[in-house]
C-alpha cells in the first residue's frame, strides 16, 4: 500500500515538511498523524483526495494522493 | 469552453478576441460578460509590492473545468473562457480573466459573477505577498466586496 501526501502554501511552510509516499493509514485523520508526527492540526486545514475535497474522517486506499492545504486566496 | 493556468502575464483583452475568433460562436451571442481580477499595490491598508501565487497544479486545471461543466449545466451559456496566472505577479498585472458568453445577457451576467465567487472559494491557489517588512501569506479572500 502506498499513498502520496502533499502539502502546499502557509502550512508547507509552517510544518517545514516535504511530500512524501506513506505505507498505510485508514483514514485522512491517519495520514496527518503519521506525516505530521502528530502535529495539532490547525481549525482552518483544509483536505483533497485524489483532487476532490474530503474530511479527515474519509477513508483512503492503496494509490490515494492526499493533500493538505490552508483556506485558498485565489482570484 | 476553456481553462488556462499561465505562469506568464497576460493580455486579458487580446484573450477574450481570440478566443472569440476561434470558437463557433458564429453570430448566435447577444452577450458576453467579462471579470478581469487585477493585482492592487495594497492589502489591508498595506503596500504590497508583489505577489506570489501558488497553486496545486492538477487540482487547480481539474477545479477550473469542473466549475466551467457546473455553470453551464446551470445556465444556457454558449462559451466561457478562464484563465488564471500563477508565479510571480507585480502590481496592475492581470490574475484572473472569467468571460462567459450567452444569447441573452442574464445568463452571462449571472454565470461570470457564479464563477468569480466559486472559484475564488474552492479552486487551491494561494497569495503570498511582498510587503515593505518581508513576505506575508493571505489568509483570506475578500467576502465578495
Amino acid at each position: 500500500m502506498s499513498i502520496q501526501v502533499k502539502f502546499f502554501a502557509s502550512l508547507k511552510e509552517t510544518l517545514n515538511i516535504d511530500d512524501h509516499d506513506i505505507k498505510s493509514a485508514a483514514t485522512v485523520g491517519e495520514v496527518w498523524d503519521i506525516t505530521t508526527t502528530n502535529t495539532e492540526r490547525p481549525n482552518n486545514v483544509l483536505v483533497a483526495i485524489n483532487l476532490e475535497y474530503a474530511q479527515f474522517e474519509s477513508t483512503v486506499k492503496d494509490g490515494d494522493e492526499v493533500a493538505f492545504f490552508p483556506p485558498v486566496t485565489g482570484g | 469552453m476553456a481553462a488556462y493556468i499561465l505562469e506568464q502575464s497576460f493580455n486579458p483583452w487580446e484573450s477574450i478576441s481570440e478566443h472569440q475568433k476561434s470558437t463557433t460562436l458564429d453570430n448566435q451571442f447577444g452577450a458576453t460578460a467579462t471579470f478581469i481580477g487585477t493585482m492592487r499595490d495594497f492589502n489591508d491598508n498595506v503596500a504590497v509590492s508583489a505577489m506570489i501565487l501558488e497553486h496545486y497544479p492538477a487540482m487547480t486545471q481539474y477545479y477550473l473545468e469542473k466549475l466551467i461543466d457546473e455553470a453551464t449545466c446551470k445556465w444556457n451559456l454558449l462559451d466561457i473562457l478562464i484563465i488564471h496566472r500563477v508565479g510571480n505577479i507585480k502590481p496592475s498585472d492581470p490574475i484572473m480573466l472569467i468571460a462567459c458568453w450567452s444569447a441573452h445577457r442574464r445568463a452571462s451576467l449571472d454565470a461570470c459573477s457564479w464563477l468569480i465567487e466559486e472559484l475564488k472559494h474552492r479552486a487551491p491557489f494561494w497569495k503570498k505577498e511582498t510587503r515593505a517588512n518581508g513576505e506575508y501569506w493571505v489568509e483570506k479572500n475578500t467576502n465578495g466586496l
